[in-house]
């Protein structure tokens, strides 16, 4: 514990000098904090915490001082991004409820999932040749660098784990002169085209200005140095997308040219290229020509997002991750989307189609929906070929779908096409147009589930309901130590299931899963057991 | 003999080190139907406990208490106590565990003031043992948080006892251990007629086995009970200089005297771990370890071969560090790099000339011409840009199975780890080609040589 009790003491200290107007909520961060760095003396001076003086300032304190701050900048940010036009969920809510925003409040000791500066990182960390600095302790780097399944084609300095790692010497005189030499330090040793700073949570409380210190380090050094002002406690992982997105449109994106434009230039938004799965995208739209200006951000390089304005269309990946890119690019740039996604065979079809007719829209010669026509035929065809050959396999076998941000019902869908009987699936991140269409699609028996808890899926599983569980890796050991079948579809899946291929591979993967001779191993109790697995009999009678 | 020194860096560059609060976790981990708390944003806690998944493929129960820049300001102890009533609630675990972080030390709490009220005004919880320890991230670093933290369970929950229970000891085995490692070491004692009570115990929750019922907190480790009766023990053994502040702490609130092995991998400290065992009991050392020590002797000689002169980059936490460098150095390598995450007495006795408490890059530099380089699974992109073999070692271990059933102590682990490095020696061994021994440029260019050789 540090030997003093800065905030609400300094407060209460400064309480007698100034009036607390100068204090907006907001700005308790960086208003006391600046005056922290600045005089240092008042650390001295108080050594108790007075929480009625801090209070009553939260209480007194108007919001129009909120734009002095940067925090309060964060917080029109945050406001913003709550009050998305282009999001669905928010559509349906009157003025109130938007302003109140999508984030739940957390429950203490029932809480999962990332920080904003989590989903921030995950948003903009596949810009491959960038460095990103984190700004902050060890805690939001060192635990979790390189841990991401976003591929490179080329630049690797993304994977590189940079951080400022502040001491306590920087909480008590503030890290914006370590974080300003850290990126001196960056540059000259690795000399990347940009550089991404990440605020976390400790630095924003002690009002460390790192829009500042990035100002000041891109005069200096002549580099853009792009701040990302997305500590942690802001909210959600969702909601760090978002604002990350933000940071891209605020200072990256139409900053430079690209060499040349073509009719056919589109950008792919809210793609992130894990386990390489733009790659299994790519080589459909390289034969119909159409080039992907800007990935963002899977494998993406700076100059593209940068120069990524230029596109004729886009399309919007996730659909609750980087909607706000994509409506602002529309309405800064004229650059129409569309949401779209590539799981499942008839969604990246119609992807396809929705490409070609947005880039024939905007002047792109008309043979291209024709010719988009014809590969879509055609690869249909050859998965279909490939996947027919399950179906006999999958008779009868039951899914348990935990989705993260791939849409639910897209999968869904895809994976009822080869045979597979969904017997329960998440639908807590999907939007109402998503909830609708896994309606239709599920039968009534199946369950719409909002949330799982852990305890609830392991009985599930081993009271043998369903024969496979589809999830992210947190509640793997739950399928696993049910002895069931489990496969990764989350982030850091090893496996690429975009496009026809992916559903290729994603049909192989399950039936790997669900036929593996261990099964019949692991379920047959201890010779000296006789608890019997309900599953170990099968087969037998 | 080595000189310490710190590294001077504004920014850490791959970074070796992970967080105090982490640390102190995976401690808590160790104890039986236990949920730890990570007293911060959630955020915190999602990144320990994807690091854990995945380093030991099991379920990890963790909690966060839910902060936010709200209450980080206006105080947490509200979001304390809903945490704990609600896992209370939840899960129903026999102890609950409470790391800080940086966001919550930054500002300052009274915890154990909080602490005493909640309990008032919950009374449910008046006699849950709730142990809670100071971890902020900006300082020190994971093994620190570990050994803080059974520092502070001893505090908490060991006293004097009036009775010693014969035959038993308490082992406090460092961070650095694996489930292997500390079954190992349990049966070593064992093997003596003793019985160890081992604080915290991974090789009972950590260890990949596969409960009957599903539990939301740990399945297995140390009871509380058994924390209890750590007063009734005839002495106590740390492994790691590490846990020296834990024995220390046992020892002024019981009166157990303690001993420190800094490590038990190698030859030499095996037979003083065993000699000491031997006192302990009054028991002579039993014949599966003379044949095992003779094992060791032969794995030694095998291999010394392939061992002697090479070079090796290590990053490691102090202990690992050195409990790893000095058999290296023991089996005649040169230690070219060592690179740590936090201060320790051990290390300016490393055999080798620096220590430098610094990042994977520092280490990347200075591992330029070695023959390995052992660290965590981060060092796979160095050992991709230096063309040299990573041997993996410490957490996180991600990219290999079974990390928690590395045995790298005893005679039988030393042995195993012996072959395990000689072996990537000689996979790596250079063999020789045509162009292997070239004269050098001179003798063939150079005229004044041949000029010298015409001339008289
Ligand atoms: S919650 Fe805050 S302190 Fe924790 S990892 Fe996220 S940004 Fe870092």
């Amino acid at each position: 514990m540090l030997g003093f009790v800065p905030y609400p003491s300094l407060h209460a200290h400064l309480n007698l000098h100034h009036t607390c107007a100068d204090y907006c909520p907001a700005c308790l961060f960086v208003g006391f904090a600046t005056q922290l760095h600045r005089q240092p003396s008042h650390l001295q001076t108080i050594s108790y915490p007075n929480y009625s003086g801090l209070a009553q300032c939260l209480l007194n304190t108007g919001t129009h001082h909120l734009e002095r701050s940067i925090v309060a900048g964060l917080n029109i940010k945050v406001q913003e991004a709550f009050s998305e036009p282009g999001c669905d969920k928010n559509l349906a809510k009157d003025e109130k409820e938007r302003k109140k925003g999508c984030t739940k409040q957390l429950v203490p000791g029932a809480a999962a999932g990332g920080c904003a500066f989590d989903g921030a990182k995950i948003a903009l960390q596949p810009i491959t040749d960038v460095a990103h600095i984190v700004h902050g302790p060890i805690s939001c780097e060192g635990n979790g660098w390189d841990n991401r399944g976003s591929k490179s084609s080329g630049p690797m300095i993304y994977r590189t784990g940079f951080t400022t790692d502040i001491s306590e010497n920087d909480i008590v005189y503030g890290g914006e002169k370590r974080l300003y030499r850290a990126i001196r330090e960056v540059i000259e040793k690795y000399d990347p085209p940009a550089v991404f700073v990440y605020q976390t949570c400790i630095t924003a409380l002690i009002g460390d200005e790192i829009e500042a210190v990035c100002k000041a380090a891109k005069e200096k050094f002549g580099k853009p140095v792009i701040p990302v002002n997305v500590p942690g406690f802001v909210g959600s992982k969702n909601l760090g997308n978002k604002l990350a997105g933000e940071a891209l449109l605020d200072y990256v994106i139409g900053t430079e040219e690209p060499e040349t434009t073509t009719p056919y230039d589109i950008n792919i938004i809210g793609e992130y290229n894990l386990a390489g799965e733009m790659w299994q995208i790519k080589p459909l739209l390289d034969h119909l020509g159409i080039r992907v200006l800007a990935c963002i951000s899977g494998d993406a390089r700076y100059h593209e997002v940068a120069s990524s304005h230029r596109a004729k269309a886009a399309m919007m990946v996730c659909s609750r991750a980087m909607i706000n890119v994509a409506r602002k690019m529309e309405e800064r740039y004229g650059i129409p989307y569309f949401e779209g996604s590539f799981y499942g065979i008839s969604d990246t079809s119609d992807s396809l189609r929705q490409l070609a007719k947005l880039l024939v829209q905007r002047g792109a010669p008309e043979d291209l929906l024709a010719r988009t026509e014809i590969l879509i035929r055609r690869e249909e065809a050859r998965a279909w070929e490939r996947l027919n050959g399950y179906r006999k396999r999958f008779e009868g076998k039951r899914v348990l779908l935990f989705t993260g941000g791939v849409k639910s019902w897209s999968v869904v869908s895809a994976l009822q096409e080869v045979g597979l009987e969904i017997i329960g699936t998440s639908v807590k991140k999907s939007t109402e147009e998503d909830k609708e269409r896994v309606r239709q699609l599920v039968s009534d028996e199946a369950h719409m589930l909002d949330d799982l808890r852990p305890a609830e899926m392991y009985k599930m599983l081993k009271e043998a309901r369903a024969d496979i569980m589809l999830s992210g890796g947190r509640s793997q050991f739950v399928a696993l130590k049910a002895r069931m079948p489990w496969l990764d579809i989350n982030q850091e899946r090893h496996h690429a299931y975009a496009g026809y291929e992916g559903m290729v591979t994603l049909v192989q993967e399950i039936d790997k899963a669900l036929y593996n001779p261990i099964w019949a191993q692991v379920r047959k109790p201890a010779p000296w057991e006789s608890e019997i697995h309900p599953l170990s009999l099968e087969g037998r009678n | 003999m080595a000189t310490v020194s710190v590294s001077k860096k504004a920014c850490s560059v791959n970074p070796l080190k992970m967080s105090q609060p982490i640390g102190g976790t995976l401690a808590f981990l160790g104890l039986a139907n236990c949920m730890p708390i990570l007293h911060g944003t959630q955020g915190c806690t999602a990144f320990g406990l994807v690091l854990f998944v995945r380093h030991f493929r099991e379920a990890i129960p963790l909690q966060t208490t839910a902060m936010n820049e709200v209450t980080t300001i206006m105080g947490g102890m509200d979001n304390v106590e809903q945490a704990l009533v609600n896992i209370y609630k939840r899960a129903k675990p026999e102890i609950i565990g409470l790391c800080t972080t940086g966001l919550t030390e930054t500002r300052g709490e009274d915890i154990h003031g909080d602490l005493k009220l909640i309990r008032k005004r919950n009374p449910e919880l008046a006699n849950l043992p709730i142990v809670f320890v100071n971890t902020p991230d900006f300082k020190d670093a994971f093994q620190d948080g570990w050994s803080k933290t059974v520092t502070r369970i001893i505090e908490e929950l060991v006293t004097k006892a009036t009775e010693t229970i014969p035959g038993q000891v308490n082992l406090l085995p460092g961070s650095h251990l694996t489930a292997a490692d500390i079954e190992e070491i349990v049966e070593m004692i064992a093997a003596f007629g003793l019985t160890a009570v081992v604080l915290p115990d991974l090789s009972g929750s950590l260890d990949g086995h596969i409960p009957e019922q599903f539990s939301p907190t740990t399945i297995g480790g140390t009871t509380v009970d058994e924390i209890r009766g750590m007063g009734g023990s005839l002495a106590t053994i740390a492994i790691g200089q590490q846990m020296e502040r834990a024995a220390l702490e046992l020892e002024m609130r019981t009166g157990i005297s303690y001993t420190v092995f800094d490590r038990l991998t190698g030859l030499d400290a095996n037979d003083r771990f065993l000699m000491h065992l031997s006192g302990l009991s009054g028991k002579p050392v039993p014949l599966k370890y003379r044949r095992q020590r003779s094992q060791l002797v032969d794995a030694m000689l095998d291999s010394h071969f392939f061992c002697g002169g090479k070079k090796v980059a290590i990053g490691a936490e102090p202990d690992l560090l050195w409990a790893l460098g000095s058999l290296l150095a023991e089996m005649g390598c040169e230690i070219s790099a060592a690179v740590t995450t936090t201060q320790s007495p051990l290390l300016e006795k490393m055999p080798c000339d620096e220590v430098l408490i610094g990042d994977l890059e520092d280490l990347e530099l200075r591992a330029k011409g070695c023959d390995l380089l052992v660290t965590h699974s981060h060092g796979r992109q160095a050992s991709e840009r230096l063309g040299i073999p990573l041997f993996r070692a410490g957490l996180p271990c991600f990219d290999r199975l079974g990390a928690n059933h590395k045995l790298s102590v005893g005679y039988r682990g030393t042995r195993d780890l012996i072959f395990q490095v000689g072996n990537v020696f000689l996979e790596h061994t250079h063999e020789g080609t045509p162009d292997s021994w070239p004269l050098p440029d001179i003798a063939m260019n150079n005229s004044s040589v041949r000029g010298e050789l015409v001339e008289p």
